[in-house]
């Protein structure tokens, strides 16, 4: 059985279908790419698996048991967290405090206070941040956001991380290491990864399979090499190189 | 105009001071909801009048006056959290207008109420703390005991801000609402404590205003203007400009009623309010306007 399981998902805001009859399926253990052009539906899905959007149809299951249409504290609660393409980190409060805030309220099994400090120290830690209690947001370059963004997703100990664009933003070798760190938090903590992201060639590096989005639906599902052969992925998201 | 700065104008300022700790007080309620919520809850000074009237039903009833106090703390914060869950939350997609006019008719049915519940008889408990005369200038006991008990509730607010996760949480969201749910909070709950806590600091600020003040329906008018003002002069929502601003207000009406008129008093304060805001829309301490 699929840890999360998406079925026929559709997402409509008034007349415009943001997401029609999307499907697919993330087994446990796998870095899933979605992916597609601006305007395909990547970040509606993500925010209709989120809670943040309640579905207009279709299914969303995580480990068996209907997700769709919960509150997002809930969904976080069940163990998917969530990171945005454009960090919003609280900047009246210190990092470990941020991330503090995640490990506390985003687990519902009984988190106390000690081991949330531990959780959020952990993972900032994990994510190459200062673990020192005075730390504060400010002065903050956009890798350092992004890590911030991760470690407060990662301290709701989600079995699920969606993240977005976590590339956007970065330089070439900040780029690299992000995708290393994505690699590296799969492999160390067993966490089941879904990335949107529009730079393809890191992406394609380091993820199992892609979903690609094109218009609200999905065009393409398979490994990554067989993505970047498929005539249809090439042209709707790749057309502006091979027309080139 | 009889304004010298001699002992009289020190007493003024010292008794200026004195009113802030109140003002600041009522102005942290305001401000903590406003920050949080982002509604302005234009009927709070209408709380702190039901919280005098059931600290006064209950001490003539027989309870001791701590014990009342305590009542009246609880029950405007239960007043608040039921404000929130019944008048508040249908709201809160609304145009901020409609959110002000809803608290506004708020306003005039509890001011009614009380109104046809109570009388518009004037009331007050009858205690009488007398006053301490330092240097020839006098100080009343209850305007002290005011001035320590809302500053003692606010620094214990403060501590429980910067040292309780729920208080982190609260001054998180006052900054970003939609991340939260993300990182598995319930902003409901949330808002309906922040809600309680602000009533809870109305009903605080009504049981230190039965020791200075009348009781009466009306009340509501003479501070809730003055309350918003000050929210509005240091920047809605932001606390430490509440406070500042509950200062700098208090000092123009303790100065200008010593050397002119209390009436003065307010007349240049409210000037001085709309000086500010020609020149600061978003009030010295805001953010936004």
């Amino acid at each position: 059985m699929p840890l999360l399981n998406v079925s026929g998902l559709s997402k409509r805001f008034g007349a415009l279908r943001a997401v029609n009859n999307v499907s697919f399926a993330v087994e446990e253990g796998e870095i899933l790419g979605l992916i597609g052009p601006n305007g395909s539906g990547k970040s509606t899905t993500f925010n209709c698996i989120a809670g943040l959007y309640t579905p207009s149809g279709g299914s969303i299951l995580f480990e068996g048991a209907e997700i769709a249409g919960l509150p997002a504290n809930r969904v976080c609660h069940k163990g998917i967290g969530r990171t945005f393409q454009i960090p919003r980190p609280f900047r009246n409060l210190t990092l470990l405090e941020n991330v503090a805030l995640s490990a506390y309220f985003g687990q519902d099994r009984g988190a106390t206070r000690a081991n949330c400090w531990r959780f959020a120290e952990e993972a900032l830690a994990l994510v190459g941040l200062p673990t020192d209690a005075r730390a504060v947001t400010d002065g903050l370059g956009a890798a350092a956001l992004k890590k911030l963004e991760l470690a407060r997703a990662l301290a709701t100990q989600p079995r699920v991380l969606l993240a977005d664009e976590s590339l956007n933003g970065l330089d070439h070798s900040e780029m690299e290491q992000a995708a290393d760190m994505l690699n590296r938090i799969r492999r160390e903590k067993g966490i089941t990864i879904v990335w949107v992201e529009h730079i393809m060639g890191v992406l394609m590096r380091v993820v199992d399979r892609v979903v690609v989005l094109d218009h609200g639906e999905v065009i393409f599902a398979g490994p990554p090499k067989d993505a970047q052969a498929n005539a249809r992925v090439v042209e709707v998201y790749l057309g502006t190189e091979t027309d080139a | 105009m009889d304004c010298q700065l001699d002992i009289f104008f020190l007493e003024a300022v010292l008794n200026g001071l004195l009113l802030a700790g109140l003002l600041a007080l009522l102005a942290l309620g305001l401000n903590l909801i406003f920050g949080v919520i982002d509604v302005v809850w234009i009927c709070y000074a209408e709380l702190v009048m039901i919280g005098m009237y059931g600290i006064y039903y209950a001490h003539k009833g027989g309870v001791p006056l701590l014990l009342a106090a305590l009542f009246g703390i609880l029950l405007v914060a239960l007043a608040g959290a039921v404000l929130h869950q019944v008048v508040i939350r249908p709201v809160l997609d609304s145009a901020p207008i409609n959110q002000l006019l809803v608290t506004g008719g708020v306003l005039f049915f509890l001011q009614a109420a009380a109104t046809m519940a109570f009388g518009v008889d004037f009331r007050n408990l009858g205690i009488r703390f007398g006053s301490i005369t330092l240097a020839d200038m006098s100080f009343s006991y209850s305007r002290i005991i005011t001035f320590g008990v809302a500053l003692a509730a606010m620094l214990v607010l403060w501590l429980f801000l910067s040292r309780t996760y729920v208080g982190i949480a609260i001054r998180a969201i006052a900054q970003d609402r939609q991340i939260m749910p993300l990182m598995g909070v319930d902003q409901r709950r949330i808002y309906l404590i922040t809600s309680a806590i602000g009533g809870g600091l109305a009903g605080l600020a009504a049981a230190l205003m039965v020791l200075q003040y009348d009781i009466y329906p009306q009340i509501g008018l003479q501070f809730g203007p003055l309350i918003f003002m000050i929210c509005v002069l240091g920047g809605l929502g932001s606390l430490i400009g509440g406070f500042v601003a509950a200062f700098i207000i208090s000092e123009f009406i303790a100065i200008g009623g010593s050397c002119f008129a209390t009436e003065w008093g307010y007349a240049i304060a409210f000037l001085f309010f709309m000086v500010v805001i020609f020149i600061r829309p978003q009030g010295l301490f805001g953010g936004r306007s």
